[in-house]
């Protein structure tokens, strides 16, 4: 199961084992509660429990970065393995998600 | 292992199963794990499990959500052929969905015709980046078939020399 966390104005998703279309729908459906309760400017993907992903997940970042980037918040890509950074770049997401090493990424939200 | 592999003749279908299942979401991952373990005697590496599992799970998501509009009922059905020919693995998806009108504009990278359920428009990309063929063919009102080759495992071509 995936799960969110509000630090600060960072919502923290930590995304489950799999990824595909079944879990998106509602993946996605929650990050945007969080995002519409207007406590969330910046978006975190944690995929350190992450060992598969399809496109449908590219859908579920494209879709909050769009929703956040308006109000000038970013995203970013945490834990990613050399496999998920692969699927972001061919998708071409590199100029909207920032994929950052952990440590460095929880440091600066709980700044 | 690579010794059967050497008496094996190109093109000789030396495995194959059939499967069909319901065209529900929750069927994507049965579909992936069905062919994951098809292929498990050929010692595929991890990239090649992800790459499989990766390119099935696409096809059968568009077969879904495109093909049966994702109307979530039982009786649409989704049939899935692995065949392997020594170690190359050929996988076909078909549906008896609505179709793809122009199936090269559906191919192009980041092309969706559903931008309301946030597509990212990469499924054929994946599909096509992730096996070594892959031939859609498409009649609209009939339903659609994906079929995509793989080559799999670390055993030579050489061996089916002999």
């Amino acid at each position: 199961m995936e799960d969110f966390k509000v630090i600060n104005n960072y919502l923290m998703i930590r995304l489950p084992d799999e990824i595909d279309h079944h879990k998106s729908v509602d993946i996605s459906s929650k990050a945007d509660r969080y995002i519409m309760s207007g406590r969330v400017e910046n978006v975190v993907f944690d995929f350190e429990r992450t060992s598969f992903m399809d496109s449908s997940g590219i859908g579920i970042i494209l879709g909050r970065y769009k929703k956040v980037s308006c109000f000038g918040g970013k995203v970013y890509a945490v834990n990613a393995d050399s496999r998920i950074r692969r699927i972001l770049l061919m998708s071409g997401l590199e100029n909207m998600v920032e994929i950052m090493d952990a440590k460095k990424a929880y440091g600066e939200v709980e700044k | 292992m690579i010794e059967v592999a050497e008496k094996r003749e190109i093109g000789t279908i030396t495995n194959e199963v059939r499967v069909e299942f319901g065209a529900v979401s929750e069927n994507e991952s049965f579909a992936r794990m069905a062919v994951a373990a098809f292929i498990t005697p050929l010692n595929p590496t991890l990239e090649e499990l992800a790459d499989v599992k990766t390119a099935v799970s696409e096809a059968v998501t568009n077969a879904i959500i495109h093909g049966y509009e994702n109307r979530g009922d039982r009786n649409d059905k989704i049939l899935m052929d692995c065949v392997l020919r020594g170690d190359v693995l050929e996988i076909e998806i078909s549906d008896r969905g609505v179709g793809i009108e122009d199936v090269s504009a559906a191919m192009q990278p980041l092309y969706t015709s559903k931008p309301e359920l946030e597509r990212s428009g990469m499924g054929f990309a994946f599909m096509e980046a992730f096996t070594d063929n892959l031939e859609v063919r498409s009649e609209p009102g009939c339903g659609t078939n994906v079929r995509m080759c793989k080559k799999i495992g670390m055993s030579p071509w050489i061996g089916s020399e002999e």
